[in-house]
């Protein structure tokens, strides 16, 4: 989405998304440029800076034309930026990045990073990524956020200040286990299965598109072919020469527009390219979304449990099958002491439990209620990006079908004049 | 110089209607020739000075076409000069209104037998000409009647350029001989051919065409009691003689056809290859649509958008598909057929280079013989007419055929622009009648939020 629509779709939104920083500041990443350094291992390595430009809304709109403000940040900052948003608000569907490595290419473009068509296309991707945080009404507050686009020097170490590293590893850690939810919640589910069905037929679009992209410039090219031969031919021709010269030009131009129509369809792969990579974030929402009803069971569970434990101990029996219960069979009981303290700790134990149950399922409310409604604006925006998308992909298709005609209408021209 | 032409005496006075009559071999000797419209024959051969000098006068120059008669078989006596002339002015017109002879090709018929299955095409003839017995005839004929005529003319008329049939053999399997498209396409170009035989100033008074149009049965083992007498001469010209020097003009012809086939064969090339990469696309495309299909079917609001542009995808596909059949089915034969008529052209080359080769050859035998025997064997004369008749209805020919030949490519490539138009067009009917259905939407969805 460009910055003028997000703006417009601002004036309809209620008051407190008018707080929505994109309101008050124009963030651009206007440039990119190759710097070579020194890297962790004291390796000399070449990289690309990108130049993020920010200005305040109104100064543009006195007509003056100030300055804007302006600080150089590299694609790996921009990926801290974003792991930060996806630990400090696991419940909202946090904005993509463009690809870290070209995929889904077809021959004409290159998989280098370095390659300036890529470099290009990625600039545009993060200031798309920045805008769309820029416009979030949660993220768009964030102040690790606001200092990333202003503060150049020392934003790292406020993040890494923030500690969410050591969330982010924890949290990590747990994902990355396998655990069963008792009750799954059912949107949530189906929610995280739309988003493998997305990412899946995202891919296989993206995949078929590249190889007709191919084929399509194939086609085309061979068209130039024609333009050569007919040259060729005119000049052992007398009156047939003019008509099939004239001709022959046409193909050439034929042939050449393959490379325009073929670049704005990238601009089009790139934009499903942005819900692919949405879908991936949507089924991480959803991921967090069970690991924090897991803790919660796990929490309930434990709490069942520990009190079952007291009961037993009260009234002294032993229902469960527990190893205590077999070894104090086998070794006799405890003394009253020994029970009382025990009891004791339990009590204890059953209080923080129940505190924990308690925050636990606080969480996962607010978690519920957060997420759902992020998911429900994160639709409507999916839905009216997609059709966009889709209108000015058959815009383009027309835009193709004319120019063909008229390249063939003139071709044909020249032939009716031989 | 004088003295070479003192000797030469049979050659001096030679001049013939070459440019509009070829005669018969044996016609009367010089003396009784008329004074003629011919052009020259050589100017380069080293005994070109004692050929005759033969001017081109500015009529048959402006003309453009030289129209040799060529049926001497019954043929009357051409001797009279007005008579000639006559004959002259009428072939010259061609056009319109003194056309006497028309013949189309039509309705073709698939016929079962329990040998094969084949088609037969309606010939229709009407015509003024005393040569038919009838004034309309209404024949059947299939390909291989086609292709007999051919040979006969071929055989009977080897100093002209017989216009081409459509290729005789298709690749079973990947052609449908049987198919509308096929057949429709086949029908045209044995109308055309039929109808260049026809508008031939010689050739549509051959008596094997006769016998095509107007025979209830045709007899194709009557081959050789139909055979010109010029066919017969021509026929038994030998090799083994050398030329000398082919005239320019003719050189040039043989020049032109080695770089048109050239050309020829590489735009054939490209067009194979882009119906190749077509074909390709047209399997990606078609894997393309049913994925936005599958998509739909998970989605909500996206659903009528997403079938949208799988139905538009999906009719982009058959449209190129039409394309890449029409410009097999419509485009490559064509180009094969004349690569397969360059063939046949570059023969009537060779044969005319061997009927000079002869002449000069028995030529110099007689020029330098010791010997001044003063009466000369008519063979030489014979020679020599006919290397003029020959040069002179291969030059008329090659004229029409250039007048054909661009008349041929003009409609093969304006048809091969035109197809691509249709396809684009197709192509943005289907995605012109998507965007108002993928905006009405928004609007609506628009009102309602």
């Amino acid at each position: 989405m460009r910055e003028r629509e997000m703006q417009s779709r601002g004036t309809d939104m209620p008051t407190q998304e008018r707080k929505l920083l994109l309101k008050k500041m124009e963030i651009s990443v206007a440039e990119a440029e190759k710097r070579t350094g020194k890297n962790a291992v004291n390796m000399q390595e070449t990289y690309t800076v990108y130049l993020i430009e920010t200005r305040p809304v109104d100064a543009a709109s006195e007509g003056t034309n100030p300055v804007p403000d302006s600080l150089w940040r590299r694609y790996s900052e921009f990926e801290l930026l974003r792991n930060y948003l996806l630990v400090t608000y696991p419940f909202l569907v946090v904005p993509p990045l463009p690809e870290k490595r070209a995929e889904f290419v077809w021959h004409k473009l290159s998989a280098d990073n370095m390659d300036p068509d890529f470099v290009e296309r990625r600039r545009v991707g993060l200031e798309n990524f920045l805008l769309r945080v820029a416009s979030h009404p949660d993220l768009s507050s964030d102040k690790i956020f606001y200092s990333f686009l202003t503060e150049e020097n020392g934003w790292k170490e406020t993040v890494f200040e923030t500690g969410f590293q050591a969330k982010a590893d924890s949290r990590l850690k747990a994902l990355n286990a396998t655990f069963r939810v008792k009750n799954p919640d059912k949107r949530f589910a189906e929610m995280k299965h739309y988003g493998d069905e997305l990412q899946s037929v995202i891919s296989q679009l993206l995949r078929v598109r590249a190889r007709a992209a191919d084929r399509l410039y194939g086609v085309y090219k061979v068209h130039g072919n024609y333009g050569r031969v007919f040259s060729e031919w005119s000049a052992i021709e007398k009156e047939m020469g003019d008509g099939l010269q004239s001709a022959g030009h046409h193909m050439d131009a034929y042939a050449a527009s393959v490379d325009d129509i073929l670049e704005e369809e990238e601009h089009y792969a790139d934009q499903l390219k942005e819900y692919l990579f949405y879908a991936d974030a949507l089924r991480a929402v959803c991921r967090k979304h069970e690991l924090t009803q897991y803790e919660l069971e796990m929490a309930a569970q434990d709490l069942t449990s520990k009190k079952q434990q007291r009961e037993e101990l009260a009234t002294g029996t032993i229902r469960t099958f527990s190893l205590k219960g077999v070894t104090s069979k086998l070794f006799g009981q405890e003394t009253p002491e020994q029970r009382e303290a025990k009891l004791k700790m339990l009590e204890t134990q059953i209080e923080e439990g129940e505190e924990l149950v308690k925050e636990r399922n606080a969480e996962c409310e607010e978690f519920v209620k957060s997420a759902w409604v992020d998911i429900e604006r994160f639709k409507e925006q999916k839905d009216h990006d997609l059709r966009e998308a889709l209108i000015s992909y058959a815009i383009m298709q027309i835009s193709m079908c004319k120019k063909g005609i008229q390249v063939w209408n003139n071709a044909k021209e020249c032939f009716s004049k031989m | 110089t004088e003295g070479e032409r003192g000797e030469c005496n049979l050659l001096a006075p030679l001049r013939t209607l070459t440019t509009s009559v070829c005669l018969p071999i044996d016609c009367p000797p010089s003396g009784e020739r008329n004074e003629a419209i011919a052009a020259s024959v050589d100017g380069r051969h080293p005994l070109s000075s004692l050929y005759c000098r033969k001017r081109r006068t500015s009529e048959t120059e402006q003309a453009g076409l030289i129209l040799p008669n060529g049926t001497p078989v019954d043929t009357s006596s051409l001797a009279s000069s007005s008579s000639l002339l006559n004959r002259l002015q009428l072939d010259d017109d061609l056009d319109g209104e003194t056309r006497d002879l028309f013949v189309t090709v039509e309705d073709p018929k698939k016929h079962v037998s329990t040998m094969e299955t084949y088609i037969t095409y309606r010939v229709c003839t009407k015509t003024t000409r005393t040569e038919f017995d009838l004034p309309e005839y209404s024949v059947r004929r299939r390909y291989q009647d086609f292709d007999w005529l051919r040979n006969k003319l071929e055989e009977s008329q080897p100093t002209h350029l017989i216009p081409p049939l459509p290729e005789k053999f298709v690749m079973k399997g990947v052609v449908d001989r049987f198919s509308e498209e096929f057949v429709e396409t086949r029908r045209k170009a044995l109308d055309k051919f039929l109808k260049r035989v026809a508008d031939h100033p010689v050739l549509s008074f051959n008596e094997h065409f006769n016998a095509f149009l107007s025979a209830k049965d045709l007899n194709k083992r009557q081959g050789l009691a139909l055979l010109t007498k010029m066919g017969e001469s021509v026929k038994y010209v030998t090799g083994g003689y050398k030329l000398r020097a082919r005239p320019a003009e003719f050189a040039a012809m043989g020049d032109y056809l080695d770089l048109f086939t050239q050309k020829m064969g590489t735009i054939d090339r490209i067009a194979q290859r882009i119906i190749k990469e077509q074909s390709e696309f047209l399997m990606e495309l078609r894997e393309y649509g049913p994925v936005y299909s599958s998509w739909s079917s998970f989605e909500e609001d996206l659903h009528d958008p997403l079938e949208g542009v799988s139905g538009c995808m999906s009719n982009c596909s058959s449209a190129l598909e039409e394309l890449t059949e029409d410009m097999s089915e419509d485009f490559l034969p064509v180009l094969r057929e004349y690569v397969l008529y360059i063939e046949s052209m570059k023969n009537v080359l060779k044969k005319r280079d061997q009927v000079q080769a002869e002449y000069e050859t028995k030529l110099e035998a007689v020029v330098f013989r010791e010997d001044k025997k003063p009466p000369v064997p008519s063979d030489v004369e014979k020679c020599q007419d006919r290397v003029e008749c020959f040069n002179a209805d291969l030059k008329a020919d090659w004229d029409r055929w250039e007048n054909n030949k661009r008349q041929d490519f003009r409609q093969l490539l304006t048809g091969m622009a035109d197809k691509n138009i249709q396809h684009y067009e197709k192509c943005l009917a289907a995605w012109e009648s998507l965007v108002p259905l993928l905006q009405d939407k928004q609007e609506a969805e628009g009102e309602t939020s």
